[in-house]
């Protein structure tokens, strides 16, 4: 079968907020219950300013590092985990998500919170990971340089005694830009599917 | 003529350059592209790094993206279920006491991967403006008037085929302040999963014949002419139904998170 040529990606623009954003949308667990975790941070510009339109969601295996299968990613019914999350940022350019610390998949793989971000003036949204540990970031990632490495993992906070939280900032920009990632294609590049088909 | 006067301080993103100006830019960045194409064949997407989009110059990332492998969870995609979503959702023409004013649209169309197969029982999000071209948003401050019946969201499941079917108004251009008389051609932003994180998209439909086209730096974004063609739906009479509402057919294609030659 011919290979189809993608639909190009557009911004997300300035307006999604009375759209994308839902109730709930960045509790993947409940505030507050025992093993619910705190991943917040800041969405930076290539000025230091905080991003205030941007969107970013959060995909992540449960803490067995099983990848969620059910559905409800939208109807919160404080039992299922789905693994999915939606946070707009705020006037301070500010996320954050209620979820659980996620496992290592496959008993192989070292731990990680994978981010999608999406904002007014980035014409295509990018991805990136939240590794638990540095260490984690040079295993998995070994051709990042040792200098960003640390553009990839969380810094864990004190949230409450004997509690911790984790902080993931984003830079967009900038010489400590955040490290973003690009998928290696399943099959041929896309400008090899064109080349085929003239 | 000038300008009616703005109640509101410029910001760094009000670039005071004329139309004249970033259609300049517009055009040499699309000239360059087309003299360089037949050695580096062609793109595919939107350019991160496209001035003429002034928002862009501090939000494009410069670095070298990371190559990874997708891992497992990756390789998944969030399920959505019949209970997430209503299907009076589908219809943004019944969303308050009234009807909305202004052209009442059918938006249908397929989700599809590279290969043709559907993107099954996959959310997909729209949104937009108001026939008068106004966003129901705190920040969307231009004197188009409000439409109290239309709100300008909506949500749908594909099916087993990966069909989509939305009822609308269609919307309206609308100024923005990336330049003096800056216009939006009238688009609706569509929000799509596939069957996996790296084919997770978002981007805008377009209407056919849109006098806006060459003018504007986000549809011009897309620099090869093909590829950004992709983006405008097709009139279709079989979609049209009588006494209610013309149709638009425009079909999606998620191919995943590989990114074209320019940015690699």
């Amino acid at each position: 079968m011919p290979k189809l040529l993608p639909t190009p990606a557009q911004t997300v623009g300035p307006f999604f907020h009375y759209a994308l954003p839902y109730e709930r949308g960045n509790e993947l667990a409940l505030p507050g219950a025992a093993e619910t975790v705190v991943l917040h941070g800041t969405v930076y510009d290539g000025a230091g300013a905080p991003v205030p339109d941007a969107l970013i969601e959060l995909w992540q295996a449960d803490e067995n590092g099983e990848a969620p299968s059910p559905a409800g990613a939208l109807q919160r019914d404080g039992i299922t985990f789905a693994g999915y999350g939606r946070c707009a940022t705020d006037a301070e350019g500010r996320y954050s998500f209620f979820t659980r610390t996620p496992g290592a998949m496959d008993g192989q793989q070292v731990p990680f919170f994978s981010l999608c971000v999406f904002a007014r003036g980035l014409l295509d949204r990018v991805f990136t990971r939240a590794y638990l540990d540095p260490a984690g970031v040079e295993k998995d990632l070994a051709d990042v340089p040792a200098e960003r490495r640390s553009t990839l993992a969380v810094i864990r906070e004190q949230e409450a005694p004997g509690r911790e939280r984790f902080r993931f900032d984003i830079r967009l920009q900038g010489s400590d830009e955040t490290v973003f990632l690009e998928f290696s294609p399943a099959t041929a590049s896309p400008s090899d599917v064109l080349e085929a088909q003239n | 003529m000038s300008a009616p006067a703005h109640t509101t301080q410029p910001g760094p993103d009000d670039a005071a350059d004329t139309q004249a100006e970033i259609s300049r830019q517009i055009a040499d960045i699309e000239s360059e592209y087309l003299d360089s194409r037949e050695s580096t064949g062609h793109e595919l997407s939107s350019r991160l790094d496209y001035p003429p989009y002034r928002s862009s110059l501090l939000r494009h990332p410069t670095r070298a993206f990371a190559k990874v492998d997708p891992e497992a969870i990756e390789l998944t995609s969030p399920a959505f279920g019949h209970r997430d979503v209503s299907p009076l959702e589908a219809d943004l023409t019944i969303q308050h006491a009234g009807e909305p004013l202004g052209e009442r649209i059918t938006i249908a169309g397929r989700v599809v991967d590279g290969d043709g197969r559907p993107v099954r029982n996959q959310l997909v999000e729209i949104w937009q403006a108001n026939s008068a071209g106004r966003y129901v948003h705190k920040r969307d401050q231009h004197p188009a008037p409000l439409d109290p019946n239309f709100t300008g969201a909506g949500r749908c499941l594909t099916d087993e085929n990966g069909n989509y079917r939305f009822h609308t108004i269609k919307p309206g251009p609308y100024p923005w302040k990336n330049h003096a008389n800056a216009w939006r051609p009238a688009h609706v932003h569509f929000s799509l999963f596939g069957t996996d994180f790296t084919q997770r998209m978002v981007t805008q439909m377009y209407f056919p014949g849109d006098p806006l086209f060459s003018l504007d730096p986000i549809y011009q974004s897309i620099v090869d002419p093909k590829s950004r063609e992709r983006l405008i739906a097709t009139y279709d009479h079989d979609l049209t139904t009588p006494e209610w509402s013309t149709g638009y057919r425009w079909d999606i294609v998620l191919t995943g998170a590989r990114r074209t030659w320019t940015e690699a």
